[in-house]
């Protein structure tokens, strides 16, 4: 018997690192998994409520929730590729410009 | 027993994912965000998730942090690029109100009295997962198969030489 809270601490400790990170990285592929990192703070979120009510709904969106993060995965890497051509550098902050 | 494997776990995770941001190296990172996404799925199983404890493992650890990985060798980054100059105050400023937030939401959650019978309630097994998928979620998961179509046209343009 776990209390459901225990859960719910832990996911918000985690998303609150990858939130930390997301804020203090500038490289794009540390960005990339500050946000995986919340993603799987999200979904333990997600398969705790569903255990705790016995629904199973949480676990599909659990599903959908990966689905979205490699479709994500796919095109943020491709961006990353593409910015790293152009610009030979992966830090955000030289990444300022939308045309030049 | 299930608390000490449940305190077990949740230390190894949230030390790969401070690591991660710990790290100077993207590689290192991603490596250590493996680590996390294993101590992860152990937690899914204790909670009775099967299949996505499963799919956490081959989808997540095996299939997205390979791509990354692979690009991070790709790419063959410089050494040591994360010189913020102009966010440096960030880290000052953001870590303790993030700690403070942290506080407020375990103050909160501190005192939540129902727990998660681990042995009785629902499995999340394959077969409960792809009969709710195939009935109630039919439409969502026909909708993703268009997310990823777009998404895999989009990288490909993306990755193009001339962009």
């Amino acid at each position: 018997m776990i209390p459901v809270g225990w859960y719910l601490i832990l996911s918000a400790v985690l998303f609150l690192i990858g939130v930390l990170g997301f804020f203090t990285k500038r490289n794009i592929i540390a960005l990339l998994l500050s946000v995986e990192i919340m993603l799987n703070a999200v979904n333990l979120t997600f398969v705790a409520f569903s255990a705790q009510h016995g629904q199973i709904s949480g676990q599909i969106f659990v599903f959908f929730v990966l689905v979205v993060a490699a479709a994500e995965a796919a095109v943020g890497l491709a961006l990353v590729i593409a910015i790293f051509r152009n610009r030979e550098s992966l830090n955000v902050d030289r990444s300022n410009l939308l045309k030049w | 027993m299930i608390q000490t494997l449940f305190l077990f776990f949740a230390a190894i995770a949230v030390g790969a994912a401070i690591n991660v941001l710990a790290q100077k190296h993207v590689l290192y990172s991603a490596l250590s965000l493996i680590l996390m996404l294993t101590a992860v799925s152990v937690l899914f199983i204790l909670l009775r998730a099967d299949f996505l404890a499963v799919i956490q493992v081959i989808v997540y650890a095996g299939a997205i942090m390979v791509l990354f990985i692979f690009v991070i060798m790709l790419l063959n980054l410089p050494q040591d690029e994360d010189g913020a100059d102009r966010l440096r105050w960030l880290k000052f400023v953001g870590i303790p109100l993030g700690l403070f937030f942290l506080f407020l939401v375990v103050a909160t959650l501190w005192n939540v009295e129902s727990s998660v019978d681990t042995r009785s309630g629902i499995s999340g097994s394959p077969v409960a997962i792809g009969h709710s998928l195939f009935t109630d979620f039919l439409l969502p998961f026909e909708a993703t198969s268009l997310l990823i179509l777009i998404a895999l046209m989009g990288a490909v343009i993306f990755a193009k030489k001339d962009l």
